[in-house]
């Protein structure tokens, strides 16, 4: 085991891929001499030649459909998405082609993609570097989404994201890239040495898609999250005293609905919570089919907790960050309902 | 055994860090040597002038061939003063994000002459739709540095109402289009106001900046396309500083091709302009607005150019490229050169220069300190959260009503508990 930040740890993933199957290749924008703006690809292009971690044109239309028939003609691409607040130009790419290339040809033809993209806050990065798209794509049938919340499970679903015959859009709140974020802006920015999660085996090993992680157990109340909510939550539970059992989806499509309706069962409260936008957000699907497995448990109405339905703006970042002081009020008002 | 047998081509790269520059790759013609064809040439004429690079300056810094504008210096000067400004804003702004005081720059440096030229080649009534290195475009149409600062302070008087990072601005009143941190997007957008100002029968025109890396965009083919099928009155101008961040012009497919000879290629005229010739941006600018304006068509403009700092501050080219490359780079500095050119006319000296340039900081100095009474990032006035709900619709609906009454509440909680505490 090594300690390693979310970056090093996806940067291993990649390397111990790169080392082991000569099928795969890794594209994008400034990932090869430079080793990408976050540094995720760093040394592996003088590692393993120009051919194989390919530095592209800024066309992420291009970058997504070159992977697509690469993968076609029997190679592991692995496209970096720069900003997945700039995944947009390669919208068609994926979800027309993509996300059906084995349903429309009755698997005789199959693009087994990894598209890596850095989303979420908290970065003063403005409406341009700061969404988190994960819903659009959870709603286009045919994709795997996923977002790790700390390194060994980045390192872990990547390998299996790569390895995985379906396409995986992998999510990297980038807010975590170098340390975990309890929420709080003004306090010194923290690293994952030190944290049990930030302890990551240098081999190869695989974090199963489609399971989520009790992350703290506890009988009060479910709270279902991911990304850099999940650390955001934990805080926001600490700082309560609360017995509540946090749940990471980790993986939103397929999604693991077994252990967060076991939970859910379990305490009869749920809070949901992700920094996208509210309304039509994957929040509603959590809520929506916890509520289908759990309604008579329920003790309270399942309430959600999110980005506002506005663009993500720059002055006004930790206002529109549904940061430790959101989770806590709505907490509070979900444990005083009793049904 | 990991590597494979590849028949790839992968583009090289002239020069790494701990390399001497090298520029031989890219393609000079002596000053005055590329003919002016009169504008309503077809567009198979201007072939040669998409690969040839229409310079006006010599290397004495004398004005020469036929492209030459022949301005006053009354224009020079005002030319020379506003690339001057950029330039000391720039070095400002630059040092205020180091200070922590704007969270985010992106400068224009070694490319002034871009934007400066352009906008005093076009009319005022003619539409920018400026990339995020265009700020000479800002300041050569009169946009008080006070305004861009106070945007990149997202302070009580930004422009954006803290809703953009810094450097994306606007100014509808000197007609200069809102700026997008999302690449070529407004290169179609600016050909669709032209097409409008063509239906509308006004003789206005637009005009688009973006980056060579961002000729990778499908938004850039989108855009030529439909400038050619509609002969939209547009001039589509490509800054071809070398230089994506870490990608090398190679890679948006410079190789071998000039950017400009994409214009003929797909039925639109090209040309391929020494963009630190401030004449010769003016000149080239002037062409292809006279030839839209006259309805024989848009052009593509290459302007051949320098990215002499980074690509923002949250880069690092040393990474990437050998540092001090910029005095290696063969068209030279666009300021030093047009400084020499109205030397040479007997219109300006150094001791004027000098002069200028301590004005010029003065000025910007004075700005900051008024820009920074209107609030900073980290102290002073504050816009009100709440605005960040305003302008998602023309009229706030329902939902985000109810969610702007939530924020309110949130912040009186916290101020509650920060009053507690």
């Amino acid at each position: 085991m090594t300690a390693m930040s979310m970056v090093q740890a996806l940067n291993s993933a990649m390397e111990v891929m790169l080392a082991r199957d000569p099928r795969v290749v890794i594209l994008g924008e400034d990932v090869g001499y430079f080793g990408g703006v976050f540094r995720a690809t760093e040394g592996l292009q003088s590692r393993y030649g120009a051919h194989r971690v390919i530095d592209t044109p800024i066309a992420e239309g291009g970058i997504v459909g070159a992977a697509i028939g690469m993968a076609a003609n029997g190679l592991r691409p692995v496209a970096e998405i720069q900003f997945a607040d700039y995944i947009y130009p390669a919208y068609d790419q994926i979800v027309s082609e993509l996300a059906r290339m084995r349903y429309r040809s009755a698997a005789a033809f199959t693009a087994p993609v990894t598209i890596r993209t850095p989303c979420g806050g908290g970065i003063r990065g403005g409406q341009t570097h700061s969404q988190s798209p994960e819903g659009v794509f959870a709603h286009v049938s045919g994709l795997k989404v996923v977002m790790p919340s700390n390194p060994y499970d980045a390192k872990g679903m990547l390998i299996a994201a790569i390895e995985d015959d379906d396409p995986v859009i992998f999510f990297e709140p980038k807010r975590l890239y170098n340390g975990p974020f309890d929420g709080d802006p003004h306090k010194a920015a923290e690293s994952w040495a030190g944290h049990p999660m930030g302890d990551v085996p240098e081999g190869h090993y695989t974090v199963p898609i489609g399971k989520a992680a009790v992350v703290r157990a506890g009988n009060a109340v479910t709270v279902v999250t991911y990304g850099t909510m999940v650390h955001v939550c934990l805080a926001a539970v600490a700082d309560l005293g609360l017995d509540a059992e946090v749940v990471d989806v980790r993986s939103m499509v397929p999604l693991d609905i077994d252990t967060l309706a076991a939970s859910v069962a379990k305490t009869g409260r749920c809070l949901i919570a992700h920094e996208a936008t509210r309304f039509g957000g994957y929040g509603a699907e959590l809520s929506a089919s916890l509520q289908e497995r759990c309604f008579w448990h329920l003790q309270a109405p399942i309430q959600r907790v999110a980005g506002w339905d506005t663009p993500y703006p720059h002055a006004f970042e930790w206002e529109y960050f549904p940061g430790r002081l959101r989770v806590r009020r709505a907490l509070e008002a979900l444990m005083q309902v009793s049904a | 055994m990991t590597r494979i047998e590849s028949r790839l081509h992968v583009p090289e790269v002239p020069a790494r860090p701990g390399e001497e520059p090298d520029f031989s790759y890219v393609r000079i013609s002596p000053a005055g040597a590329v003919p002016r064809p009169p504008i309503g040439v077809a567009v198979r004429e201007t072939v040669p002038l998409a690969e040839d690079l229409i310079r006006v300056l010599d290397d004495e810094g004398a004005a020469i061939g036929p492209w030459d504008p022949k301005l006053p210096p009354d224009t020079l000067r005002a030319g020379l003063r506003e690339m001057l400004l950029t330039r000391v804003f720039d070095d400002r702004m630059q040092r205020t994000q180091r200070q922590g005081r704007i969270s985010f720059y992106v400068r224009s440096w070694g490319e002034e002459a871009v934007s400066v030229a352009a906008a005093h080649a076009l009319r005022t009534g003619d539409m920018l739709f400026p990339s995020y290195r265009n700020q000479g475009l800002f300041i050569g149409r009169g946009t008080p540095v006070l305004d861009l600062m106070c945007q990149l302070l997202s302070n009580t008087r930004d422009m954006c109402k803290g809703r953009q990072l810094p450097v994306m601005y606007h100014d509808a009143t000197r007609r200069l289009f809102s700026i997008s941190g999302n690449l070529a997007t407004q290169y179609p957008q600016a050909v669709g106001w032209a097409m409008a100002a063509a239906i509308k029968g006004e003789d206005h025109i637009a005009a688009a900046w973006v980056g060579e890396g961002s000729t990778a965009e499908a938004d850039f083919h989108h855009a030529m396309l439909f400038a050619k099928v509609y002969r939209a009155p547009v001039v589509l101008n490509v800054v071809n500083n070398q230089w994506a961040i870490s990608t090398f012009q190679g890679y948006a497919g410079g190789e071998q091709r000039s950017f400009a000879a994409r214009g003929p290629g797909l039925g639109l005229a090209g040309l391929r302009v020494d963009g630190n010739d401030f004449l010769a941006v003016y000149a080239a600018t002037a062409w292809a607005a006279e030839r839209a304006r006259a309805g024989h068509g848009a052009t593509l403009i290459e302007h051949v150019t320098y990215r002499a700092g980074a690509h923002s501050t949250s880069d690092d080219p040393s990474r990437y490229r050998p540092k001090d490359e910029f005095p290696a780079w063969p068209l030279g500095d666009p300021v030093e050169r047009l400084k020499k050119h109205l030397i040479g006319l007997g219109e300006w000296d150094d001791t004027r220069h000098a002069a200028l340039l301590a004005e010029l900081e003065t000025e910007v100095a004075a700005a900051w300190k008024q820009a920074m009474s209107f609030g900073t990032n980290n102290d002073g006035a504050r816009l009100d959260p709440a605005l960040m709900f305003d302008d998602v619709f023309k009229v706030l609906p329902p939902h985000l009503e109810a969610q702007r009454a939530e924020l309110e509440a949130e912040l009186a909680a916290a101020r509650d508990a920060g009053a507690a505490t």
